[in-house]
């Protein structure tokens, strides 16, 4: 009986342990996510709203999944070096001059982007801040 | 049982009473600078009246291009503020907050709506008139104004008393107030209201139909 006991409480630690290692990556994307959305409320809500539900057809909502799938490898640009061009958001058309917030860290813009992408019915999960730097290479 | 009719009589009374002390009037308070002058009656004698600061007499062109002016908001309360539509730090979020508003007393003739626009040099009367329609308003109760910058930053800070200036080191090189200024039918300001902030906006749209109440005897 002891036996049984102290290889179930064994099994119980290894199980623990893998699944906290598994969870690092996942505790990582959690506080991207969190400085993410202290940011969103800092520098984007004012003009994409409290819900991210856009203004009107002058700005465009962050709710479209399918546009930020899409268009995930832009987003770094769009953020850093504002927008001026047509895009289609919703199936609605924007076209309004979005300014660009070039005094962004690309950290910034990595925990940015993981809180877009894993909100509002999204959930694309990590984007480290390697990934924008590559993208931000990329911008046109 | 005798008593019936009288005790009838009592409790109407009572109940008159009580809702003659509920509909006790809340009136809106006047802003702005005021003035005294001496008034002469006709028996001789004269006192003392207070003059309250008014809107004076202005000049715009609208997002149809079209002359407005203060007949344009005769016999209307409107709330006035001033933007400019490349503007991206407080007036997205105005006017989300007055779009509410604005939705609200859509079925009301005697409100309307007056932003003006301190970028003098981009935003003209096409520009106004395609940032209306992408904010969704298609008709004449919400006016956008344009005019010479004089015309436009004189008014602002003369008249509703909000700060805008020019400043080139700022994002989108204009910096202005948020404020929302609600005028009444005789040009007096009669609420102002932070519109970044959705409490003071909503508190706005209570007191519309206050200060309508005003005109309704």
């Amino acid at each position: 009986m002891r036996r049984y006991i102290l290889s179930a409480l064994v099994l119980l630690t290894i199980t623990t342990m893998i699944y906290s290692c598994q969870s690092a990556e996942q505790i990582k994307q959690d506080m991207y996510f969190a400085n993410g959305r202290d940011l969103y409320v800092k520098r984007c809500q004012n003009c994409h709203g409290q819900k991210a539900e856009g203004l009107a057809n002058l700005i465009p909502p962050l709710t479209d999944a399918r546009y930020l799938k899409k268009n995930k490898n832009k987003l770094a640009c769009i953020i850093k070096n504002g927008l001026n061009e047509k895009i289609i958001v919703n199936n609605r058309e924007f076209s309004e001059k979005m300014p660009a917030q070039s005094d962004l860290n690309d950290i910034d813009i990595a925990q940015i982007i993981v809180y877009l992408t894993n909100s509002n019915g999204s959930k694309q999960g990590m984007y480290n801040t390697e990934a924008v730097t590559a993208d931000l290479k990329k911008c046109k | 049982m005798r008593h019936l009719p009288l005790r009838i009589l009592l409790l109407f009374c009572a109940v008159l009473l009580v809702f003659n002390s509920c509909t006790k009037e809340r009136k809106l308070p006047i802003y702005g600078n005021r003035d005294t002058k001496i008034v002469k009656h006709a028996d001789g004698s004269s006192s003392i009246d207070t003059v309250y600061q008014t809107i004076p007499d202005f000049t715009f062109l609208n997002q149809d291009s079209v002359k407005i002016n203060n007949n344009t908001f005769k016999n209307k309360v409107y709330v006035a503020d001033f933007f400019f539509t490349s503007c991206p730090s407080i007036c997205p979020i105005m006017h989300r907050n007055l779009k509410k508003v604005y939705e609200d007393f859509k079925g009301n003739p005697e409100v309307m709506f007056l932003s003006h626009t301190i970028d003098y040099k981009y935003d003209t009367p096409h520009i106004l008139k395609k940032y209306a329609a992408k904010l969704g308003v298609d008709d004449k109760k919400w006016q956008f104004a344009y005019g010479k910058r004089n015309d436009i930053y004189t008014i602002a800070e003369k008249s509703y008393l909000v700060a805008v200036q020019e400043d080139s080191t700022e994002k989108g090189s204009y910096v202005h107030q948020g404020w929302l200024i609600l005028i009444d039918k005789d040009r007096k300001m009669r609420g102002i209201y932070d519109g970044t902030d959705s409490k003071a906006v909503e508190k706005l749209g209570k007191d519309i139909p206050t200060l309508l109440a005003e005109y309704k005897k």
